[in-house]
């Protein structure tokens, strides 16, 4: 395992009354892409802009290599920032925007390392010299990151004229050139269009592996967030709910919110009988989880591609089809058991109003324990095709307004 | 479809321009009539325009307000940006009610602030004529004890009203700024100091422009305001122009005045065309964003 590189120690934060992050502990690894995802308002954002040295927690620490650095301003961090909307400076062209950051006199102290630490934090800080890059020096490394980013020959162009994926490869290039050891995102590729985004997704990914440096990501999409990430935080209200790779966070979540919010989920109430013995709608199943007291209620997960469709005579359980929508590659279909509507992924065409039966393997199921989160979500009674895209526009929405409030704070 | 306006909203829309220039048309066509009549046409010269060259206390008055323009603007472009990066800063309950406070002199009535500003002169000059006697007194220094207004005066007069306006032009391009620039040069490495200077003037430099435009036009056309603070021994153009009109009068007033009246507009056309390329070029950019975002 690699070394541990940035540590947040009960980090809580609060903005006029609202706890916007709540007693938080983690810890980033070095050269890890690590991914912050979660819903707007969920806290992501704000733990960015912690480490990034813009906010002050309320109270709590923040170590850099085991040093505090809570009291380090921006200026003197050794973290890059790849902003929401670029924040590119409109007044210099490609290359000056580049060459920001390398052409700023930074402080060395006599280690031959950049200051870092709270005693020479801001005040008293010692006299170090300042280091001016050489011109030689600052066009090599200009010209090595364009490369990098694949944005040779934009050197004399105006941020205006680039397309908003050639923005976003300059905003990379001007946070990456300062050789940072973390680079911050902070929604890099919220503004991209979809095809667009999957490019980017895979460049990305290049990026971090060729620098060989830690990536801090946020997103609320958790498509991305599976695709790029070694490890994934899902956060919500201000706190951690799970942290795993993207297999364990889709496999094995935590709790309902963890598995409503990655990918699709029909999440039951159940009990379990035994171990590796559940039942749900009053049948027992054999399932794979254990470790459960005897008859402790529980949440099951069922993903909608793990069910397989049987004949109405077969099924351990039958259910009638209001709802299908084509996707494509499948349908999704909406099914009614008893009451409750499950979601079910299948390359079977089900006509609206047939009774079908369902067919469940033992690895199917996922037992949760009981948590607030419980039966809130996971029933697709309101589920409609555009839903998805109705709740993305939310977030955008959203996203902007708290925005608005870190600054008036 | 365009509605063609009647026959009556046509003359009422001559007539209302007739009457805003007629006058400013016959003081430039009488600035260039031969003879001394203000009513008579007796043939075109230029002779007025030269003699206004020669005219020392015209020429003395010019440099007057050229050099109050000049400096007031400056200064005024100075302290009215940093002052509008400071509102802009502060949180919206504090900045809210200091913009409001910001627009009262620019509404205000020029002869309340010309009065206001003489009256505070005057008590300032008593106060500091105290000061100075009793300094004098018990040190046995030589310094003057009697203050008068003057060139020191006019200027700070004129400085102090030339502030909201800068303020005003610049705002808005603060606010047209992406928050986001600042937060992203302190994290290359710029102090907040630093930051404001390679990032924000930058970016807010024609609001800056056009505020000092602005503030030099108000002060070269400003008259009220001067005549209570200039004293006795400055004089600015628009003060001379009176003066002359209490004398014989002669077309070397509307000579000056014609070019007094060309200079201001010149400057407004300037500021005018300045801000509406901007404003184009401003919507030509959120177009070309408008075409990536989805």
């Amino acid at each position: 395992m690699s070394k541990e590189l940035i540590r947040l120690k009960d980090v809580s934060m609060t903005f006029d009354g609202d706890t916007v992050l709540d007693n938080m502990n983690i810890y980033f690894n070095d050269k890890e892409f690590l991914t912050l995802l979660g819903p707007s308002g969920c806290g992501k954002t704000t733990t960015l802009r912690i480490i990034g040295g813009f906010l002050v927690p309320t109270s709590g620490d923040v170590f850099f290599d085991g040093v505090r650095i809570n009291d380090v301003p921006p200026y003197l961090r050794q973290v890059n920032t790849v902003f929401q909307k670029y924040a590119l400076f409109p007044h210099l062209n490609v290359y000056d925007n580049v060459a920001f950051g390398l052409r700023i006199p930074k402080s060395v102290d006599e280690g031959g390392t950049d200051i870092n630490s709270e005693s020479s934090g801001r005040g008293k800080r010692k006299k170090s010299k300042k280091v001016k890059l050489s011109k030689d020096e600052i066009d090599q490394r200009v010209q090595e990151m364009l490369e990098v980013v694949s944005l040779k020959g934009f050197e004399k162009r105006t941020v205006s004229s680039l397309s908003g994926g050639q923005q976003q490869r300059v905003a990379i290039a001007r946070a990456l050139v300062n050789r940072p050891k973390v680079l911050l995102l902070d929604e890099p590729l919220g503004a991209l269009d979809m095809r667009l985004r999957k490019d980017m997704q895979q460049e990305l990914k290049r990026i971090q592996q060729q620098m060989g440096i830690t990536f801090i990501y946020v997103t609320h999409d958790q498509e991305e967030a599976l695709a790029m990430s070694d490890t994934v935080v899902v956060m919500n209200n201000g706190k951690i709910q799970q942290i795993g790779t993207p297999e364990d966070i889709y496999n094995e979540p935590k709790n309902a919110f963890v598995a409503d919010f990655i990918g699709e989920s029909n999440i039951v109430d159940g009990i379990m009988r035994a171990d590796r013995l559940v039942e749900i709608f009053g049948r027992q199943f054999q399932c794979v989880d254990s470790g459960f007291e005897k008859d402790e209620p529980v949440d099951v997960v069922i993903r909608p591609e793990d069910v397989d469709i049987v004949d109405v005579t077969q099924g351990a359980l039958t259910g009638l089809v209001t709802s299908v929508t084509f996707k494509g590659m499948h349908y999704d279909i909406i099914v009614d058991f008893k009451g409750f509507k499950w979601l079910i992924e299948t390359t079977d065409f089900c006509p609206v109003g047939s009774h079908i039966g369902i067919k469940l393997d033992p690895d199917s199921f996922h037992v949760m324990k009981k948590s607030e989160y419980s039966g809130m979500y996971g029933d697709y009674s309101s589920y409609s095709a555009e839903y998805d895209e109705i709740s993305d526009a939310e977030y955008q929405e959203e996203e902007s307004v708290d925005e608005e409030e870190y600054y008036e704070s | 479809m365009k509605e063609r306006p009647s026959v009556g909203g046509r003359v009422l829309t001559i007539l209302t321009f007739v009457f805003l220039y007629a006058p400013i048309i016959v003081l430039i066509v009488f600035s260039f009539n031969s003879s001394n009549s203000r009513t008579v046409w007796s043939g075109f010269t230029l002779d007025w325009y030269g003699e206004l060259f020669e005219d020392s206390l015209i020429m003395s008055s010019l440099s007057t307000t050229f050099s109050v323009s000049i400096i007031s603007a400056l200064v005024a472009t100075v302290a009215g940006t940093a002052a509008a990066i400071g509102f802009f800063n502060m949180k919206k309950r504090t900045r809210a009610p200091l913009l409001a406070i910001n627009n009262i002199p620019m509404i205000n009535a020029d002869i309340i602030t010309g009065v206001s500003m003489c009256l505070l002169f005057v008590a300032a000059f008593g106060f500091l004529g105290n000061f100075t006697g009793w300094l004098n007194r018990v040190f046995g220094f030589n310094l003057p004890t009697r203050f008068t207004q003057g060139f020191g005066t006019l200027l700070i007069a004129h400085i102090t009203f030339n502030i909201p306006y800068v303020i005003l032009s610049v705002m808005p391009k603060l606010q047209q700024m992406d928050r986001n620039l600042v937060d992203a040069a302190m994290d290359l490495g710029c102090s907040p100091l630093s930051a404001i200077w390679k990032v924000v003037i930058p970016d807010i430099m024609p609001g800056i422009i056009n505020g000092a435009i602005i503030a030099f036009t108000m002060s070269i056309d400003d008259f009220v305001i001067s005549f209570f603070t200039a004293g006795s021994n400055s004089q600015t153009l628009a003060m001379a122009i009176y003066t002359m009109t209490k004398k014989r009068v002669t077309p070397k007033i509307n000579a000056i005045s014609t070019l007094l009246f060309l200079t201001v507009l010149i400057l407004l056309i300037v500021v005018n065309i300045r801000s509406s390329r901007q404003e184009k070029k401003l919507q030509e950019s959120m177009k070309i964003k408008k075409s990536f975002v989805r």
